[in-house]
């Protein structure tokens, strides 16, 4: 995600990390067009998007995050983005969204949050290696 | 016109925890009031003042509908309708 956000930086960077339809674990980035390919606002293509989300559907996932980027602001959701997210809502349930700040060269920030109903909750992130074995992994 | 259309998952409990139903109509915006007489309360999510609202992606047979006319899409029988939300921020 970090990578994506600074390749396309200053342009914001959007995506998805997929994962497990029954589970809240992202698994698997997917890097999407941002259609609008500005440095203050995204969107996502949306034939690419249905095309996405069917393969997703194939998979048995869902799309646990959808994550962009603020290229020079705060990365904390703008009003457009609690608009958005609350429009989401209405058809889908919400994803988490994480947003990246690219606007220092040096070091990201990466911070996450749920958004619901225009208001914004941020939430503690956990970077790992790689993840513990899940319960439905185990061998019964 | 027989379409079957893809409910998002919030809209399901109009149709009853169904995630496809079927409808009628030669346009889209004929699906979505045929919709609407049989699953009470979907249209209000996807239509606002006369316009398919701008949270909303219609696609019909994977094309959106915003380059095919929008409401007025045409339809044809058999044809398959998705709704998904749009995702955009800034």
């Amino acid at each position: 995600m970090v990578a994506h956000a600074r390749r396309d930086h200053p342009d914001e960077a959007c995506g998805i990390l997929a994962g497990p339809e029954d589970d809240d674990r992202p698994e698997r980035v997917i890097e999407m067009l941002n259609a609008a390919r500005s440095p203050t606002f995204y969107e996502f293509d949306s034939t690419e998007w249905n095309a996405v989300f069917l393969d997703m559907g194939r998979r048995d996932e869902k799309p646990v995050v959808i994550y962009h980027s603020h290229t020079a602001t705060e990365p904390y959701p703008s009003r457009t983005d609690i608009a958005w997210a609350d429009g989401y809502a209405k058809l889908e349930p919400s994803p988490h969204y994480i947003l990246i700040g690219t606007s220092d060269p040096e070091e990201h920030v990466l911070r996450s949050y749920r958004i619901s109903e225009g208001e914004v909750t941020e939430e503690p992130v956990e970077v790992v290696a790689e993840y513990e074995p899940s319960a439905q992994s185990l061998p019964e | 016109m027989a379409v079957t259309v893809s409910i998002p998952t919030i809209l399901r409990t109009h149709t009853g925890g169904q995630k496809t139903v079927e409808a009628s109509g030669s346009t889209l915006a004929e699906v979505i009031d045929n919709l609407e007489s049989t699953h009470g309360g979907i249209k209000g999510r996807l239509v606002k003042e006369g316009t398919l609202h701008r949270f909303v992606n219609i696609y019909v047979n994977d094309e959106d509908v915003r380059f095919s006319g929008g409401l007025e899409a045409a339809v044809s029988d058999g044809d398959n309708v998705t709704i998904l939300p749009a995702v955009a921020g800034g």
